[in-house]
């Protein structure tokens, strides 16, 4: 990607002109020493020193942003109509995602969470692959082997989602610290929700991470919520970012909303790591504007008040405002916009539904170890027996009558 | 040829390895500077300098969870838990990512690592030192269990765990560390992994057995010998895979089975042995495939040579199976 100059230091004060975030005297200690840090104001105005991206790059992360925007509603509706088992998006957060991962370097690792289908697709997997992981069929690159949401891109560094939380901390800085030890200029990012703060492998992560002074950055996408559980339930800390002193590493909060702000403070975490300066956690402050997932009703736990603030906020509409006031996109560009991915996104999902909806038999057994031991051998023998004994054994439903 | 013990033979492995090939790294709590509590990793660090021999901070899934990012980005970790017992931290990291990985990501990435762990009873540890946690690893598929019994099987079975495609848990059965001593051959040589060793060959009963409990077979059947029980020992060496033909072959020549572990009863890997060989061998079983395993307890410390499945207890089930 194509820079027009260095990020400069982060603001420490809040002198960044924020009208959003609270007068420094009603914060906290916490709050005044880990400032959130933001660029694009709400009206689409912004410091020029800080615009660290030309207009190419600026365009092509907003189309990013309004393209996940248009997957995630898309992609909600085809769950809600049986044609995909499970979806988990990243509505109201795509400004902490795209700013993140356009921030590194292509060689540079990214371990996610599982909110961050953006970064895969960002990072190269094709539309209609992610699109067969969705249906598990077979061009699933994971050959049905996970549940939608969790799919992997080598190719692209991007590594295997995995449900159970923050495992992939201490795994991302096992890889930063690899690559120092094989002396590859090579820096890992791992993505996790707040709730994932007060998991053991976030300590164990950032512990590590401290001590060995590695080149990671642990992005953490503060939405607000870990399914019902709010934000002040998980943890007493006042910020997030703060939690960085007791690592003796460094830490960051950063508008999380805001395209520019997150990925200047990507960069800056980026040229930390490289310079052997270690570790940075980046606390981004964003909202999680629907459910958990596609399995989750979040009117059940959670008031519609309590949303509407944070609808105001919307990363797109923020994106919008400042490109519109640069003079790049118009009202009608951007409608536009919307109805080119809606129909990019048609077309690959009519393409990756045209292939057959499973993989072949084989493939149950294929990748639990580099050959298949005597049991997977043995065992697929026995359920090719069992399905051509009985037709039922491949078909879903209970296997009531014949 | 050098006569080592069976730590002796693990250091000899690791540094083997370690020159071979520089990709290997080991890491742990104590490994470094110190050697490790057993002294496994004596001399490494000054070796191989302290990037490769890392003494970690104080949390097992911290150790694995960085192993697994390291096999991702193509290192070989040897990651070094200081005792099996202390393994259950880092579950997670093991069932859920380690044994996975390949699968989960349709074989895009792996996550090739060795996971040793001194392992077993026998030495005054109580339930905190002396455990034998394999029947958990075996369970889960992705992983393979090697458990040596003596110093050679310990330097070529841990040469080929490192040099696998898939992560290995290898046990180090430390009642016999230092006890065990053979001859080892210098420089490289491999032992497969899934190939049992039929230490004595015999026509009446097989007797199965891994680890320090091998030691304990071989000496009942030096007993049943003398009383005329003829037995057939095989140390199964690798749990996963397991040499299911050698087993098979062995039980169908003497059509009797026990088997003999330290681990409790319930669900240990006797049962699945002995399920396996009655679906197999059927028709030749002469008497009920039995088990002599630890009890259904946590480890004791006062108890441990009542608890611990000796050869007195292996020879009193080879007398019962042999006139059954």
């Amino acid at each position: 990607m194509r820079r027009e100059h260095d990020v400069g230091q982060a603001r420490r004060s809040g002198a960044n002109g924020h009208a959003r975030a609270a007068p420094p005297e009603a914060q906290g200690r916490f709050e005044r020493e880990y400032p959130l840090y933001s660029v694009i104001r709400e009206d689409g105005s912004a410091d020029p020193g800080e615009v660290s991206l030309g207009d190419q790059d600026l365009l092509r992360l907003h189309r990013w942003m309004v393209f996940e925007r248009q997957l995630d509603e898309r992609m909600i509706t085809l769950q809600r109509q049986g044609r995909i088992g499970f979806y988990i998006g990243s509505v109201g957060e795509e400004a902490t995602v795209f700013g993140s991962a356009a921030a590194l370097e292509d060689h540079d690792w990214i371990l996610p969470c599982y909110r961050e289908h953006g970064a895969a697709l960002l990072r190269g997997m094709p539309l209609v692959t992610f699109m067969c992981d969705l249906l598990g069929n077979a061009g699933d690159a994971m050959k049905g082997h996970q549940m939608p949401c969790h799919e992997a891109w080598r190719p692209g560094h991007f590594t295997s989602i995995s449900a159970p939380i923050a495992t992939e901390i201490p795994q991302a800085v096992g890889a930063a610290w690899a690559a120092r030890i094989k002396g590859d200029d090579m820096v890992a990012l791992t993505y996790f929700g707040e709730g994932a703060t007060s998991a053991n492998d976030f300590h164990t992560g950032l512990n590590f991470a401290g001590v060995q002074k590695v080149p990671v950055i642990f992005v953490c996408r503060n939405n607000g919520w870990a399914i019902s559980v709010p934000r002040e339930r998980q943890t007493a800390s006042e910020t997030i970012a703060q939690k960085a002193l007791a690592y003796g590493i460094h830490g960051e909060r950063v508008d999380g909303n805001d395209l520019l702000a997150v990925y200047n403070a990507t960069r800056r975490a980026r040229a930390r790591a490289a310079a052997g300066e270690g570790p940075t956690l980046l606390e981004c402050v964003t909202y999680r504007l629907e459910g958990h997932s596609s399995s989750d009703d979040p009117r059940v736990y959670r008031p519609a008040a309590l949303v509407e603030p944070w609808r105001k906020k919307d990363p797109l509409r923020r994106m919008h405002a400042f490109l519109e006031r640069r003079g790049l996109i118009s009202a009608a560009d951007e409608k536009r916009l919307v109805e080119e991915v809606k129909g990019e996104i048609l077309r690959a999902l009519e393409e990756a539904e045209a292939l057959p909806p499973k993989p072949p038999l084989e493939t149950l057994f294929e990748g639990v170890y580099a050959e298949p031991l005597w049991q997977q051998r043995e065992q697929l023998e026995e359920l090719r027996q069992a399905a051509a004994d009985d037709a039922r054994v491949t078909l879903p439903g209970p296997a009531t009558k014949g | 040829m050098p006569t080592m013990n069976v730590i002796q033979a693990v250091n000899d492995a690791l540094r083997t390895e370690m020159r071979r090939d520089a990709s290997v790294v080991v890491l742990g709590e104590d490994v470094g500077r110190f050697g490790g509590v057993f002294r496994a990793t004596q001399g490494l660090q000054q070796e191989f300098g302290a990037d490769r021999v890392v003494d970690t901070p104080l949390a097992e899934s911290g150790i694995i969870g960085t192993a697994v990012g390291m096999a991702l980005y193509g290192l070989r970790p040897v990651p070094e838990i200081q005792f099996a017992d202390f393994i259950f931290p880092a579950t997670d990291q093991i069932v859920n990512e380690v044994a996975k990985y390949r699968y989960r990501s349709g074989g895009q990435y792996t996550c090739p690592l060795v996971i040793r762990s001194p392992y077993g009873g026998g030495i005054r540890g109580g339930h905190y030192h002396s455990q034998s946690p394999e029947a958990h690893f075996i369970h889960t598929a992705g992983l393979k269990v090697v458990v040596p019994s003596n110093p050679y099987d310990a330097k070529g079975l841990l040469i080929a765990a490192i040099r696998d495609p898939d992560p290995v848990l290898f046990f180090e059965p430390k009642r016999v560390y230092r006890a065990a001593k053979g001859e080892v051959p210098e420089g490289e040589y491999t032992v497969p992994l899934g190939k049992a060793r039929i230490t004595r060959e015999g026509s009446q009963v097989t007797l199965l057995a891994w680890g320090a409990i091998w030691h304990e077979a071989d000496q009942a059947a030096t007993e049943a010998e003398a009383e005329g029980i003829d037995c057939e020992v095989l140390d199964l060496r690798s749990l996963q895979p397991l040499d299911i033909e050698a087993v098979e072959a062995s039980v169908k020549k003497t059509g009797r089975a026990v088997i003999a572990h330290e681990a409790p009863r319930t669900c240990g890997f006797g049962a699945e042995l002995s399920a396996l060989i009655q679906e197999r061998c059927f028709l030749h079983l002469e008497a009920p495939v039995t088990r002599v395993t630890g009890f259904d307890t946590p480890f004791p410390y006062t108890l441990e040579m009542e608890y611990l499945p000796r050869a007195p207890r292996i020879l009193q089930a080879l007398r019962k199976v042999a006139r059954f």
